[in-house]
């Protein structure tokens, strides 16, 4: 499940080794921020955690799930994915205002029905 | 390759807070509506608090975390997908709400029978945020049984918040939580159009 278990606790502890102690991401990403890859990039090309992360979004997935599959803290995982999208290995796309609109909203308000 | 606005095949991402007191049932809730196990991120205090890139001194400092649950439900033959968090019940966390609750289409609060008076905090929270909410009683075994218009009168909540009566373990419950509060935001929405 989600809770770290003793031996992967390592990666908890020394987080910013991962991103030469960069604490900022070049994107701005939020925790429903979209990320996926787009392929151009092998991840056999890339450092152990980037290369991880990569293999996390082969479909469109939020950063919060990315996060937490990779057991790092989000303003890591923000900073591992924004490398990735700077090299052109992940596409992103940030949520939208526009996403509320009535007509959306009546879509999630179906989905949701029908899952009674 | 992706077109310039990046869109293809993303899906349209919404998200919703659940919130409530300390063991109100929040990380209950996200389970029985979520398609997936609850999952967890760490969010690290002093990383966001610090606001620094020096490396000299993070690692001993980032020690103290922030655990956040959240869900995710997919509706895929409209290409979105709704997350929903649950907000750290602890008040020394509140710098973690702001992130949390920007852009968020809307808030369940969980009220807790035992401890009505945990939720103001997260109440008055969204009232200042104009975050749309409504209140969830769920009711423990055991507890004091609350009509809703007495929850109404405790939390003082105005009269077009909704609250209902909820188990926060029935799917179809708390998925009935769900429901009511996007017919809420669609309800204020239309009322004020932005
Ligand atoms: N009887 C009853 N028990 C519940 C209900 N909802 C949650 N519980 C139980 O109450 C306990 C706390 O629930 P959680 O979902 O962990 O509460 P939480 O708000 O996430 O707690 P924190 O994250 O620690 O603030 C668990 O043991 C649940 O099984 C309910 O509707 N009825
Ligand atoms: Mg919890």
């Amino acid at each position: 499940m989600t809770v770290p278990d003793g031996e992967g606790s390592g990666t908890w502890m020394r987080p910013y080794t991962v991103t030469n102690g960069r604490t900022h991401p070049t994107t701005a990403l939020q925790l429903i921020s979209m990320v996926r890859t787009t392929g151009r990039v092998p991840p056999e090309r890339l450092g152990g955690e980037h290369a991880r992360a990569l293999q996390l979004c082969h479909f469109p997935t939020s950063v919060a799930e990315v996060a937490a599959h990779l057991r790092q803290p989000v303003a890591i995982t923000k900073v591992l994915l924004s490398d990735l999208i700077d090299s052109g290995a992940v596409t992103t796309r940030a949520p939208s205002a526009t996403a509320h609109s009535t007509d959306l909203l009546e879509k999630v308000l179906d989905g949701l029905r029908q899952r009674l | 390759m992706v077109s310039a606005n990046g869109s293809d095949d993303f899906p349209t991402q919404f998200k919703i807070l659940i919130a409530g007191g300390f063991g109100a049932g929040k990380t209950t809730f996200v389970g029985s509506t979520s398609e997936i196990e609850p999952l967890t991120t760490e969010e690290a205090l002093t990383s966001a608090s610090v606001g620094t890139d020096s490396l000299e001194g993070v690692e001993n400092k980032a020690t103290t975390t922030v655990a956040m649950d959240f869900g995710r439900i997919t509706f895929s033959l409209h290409n979105l997908v709704l997350y929903l968090f649950g907000t750290p019940g602890q008040n020394r966390f509140w710098f973690m709400w702001d992130e949390l609750s920007r852009g968020a289409l809307g808030a369940v609060v969980i009220a807790d029978t035992r401890r009505l008076q945990d939720c103001f905090a997260a109440i008055e929270f969204f009232e200042q945020r104009g975050i749309p909410f409504l209140v969830a009683v769920n009711e423990f075994d055991g507890s004091f049984r609350y009509e809703p218009d007495e929850v109404r009168n405790a939390l003082d909540l105005k009269a077009n918040v909704p609250v209902l009566l909820c188990d926060a373990r029935d799917t179809r419950s708390a998925t009935g939580v769900l429901i009511s509060l996007i017919e809420h935001v669609l309800s204020t929405s239309q009322a004020c159009p932005a």
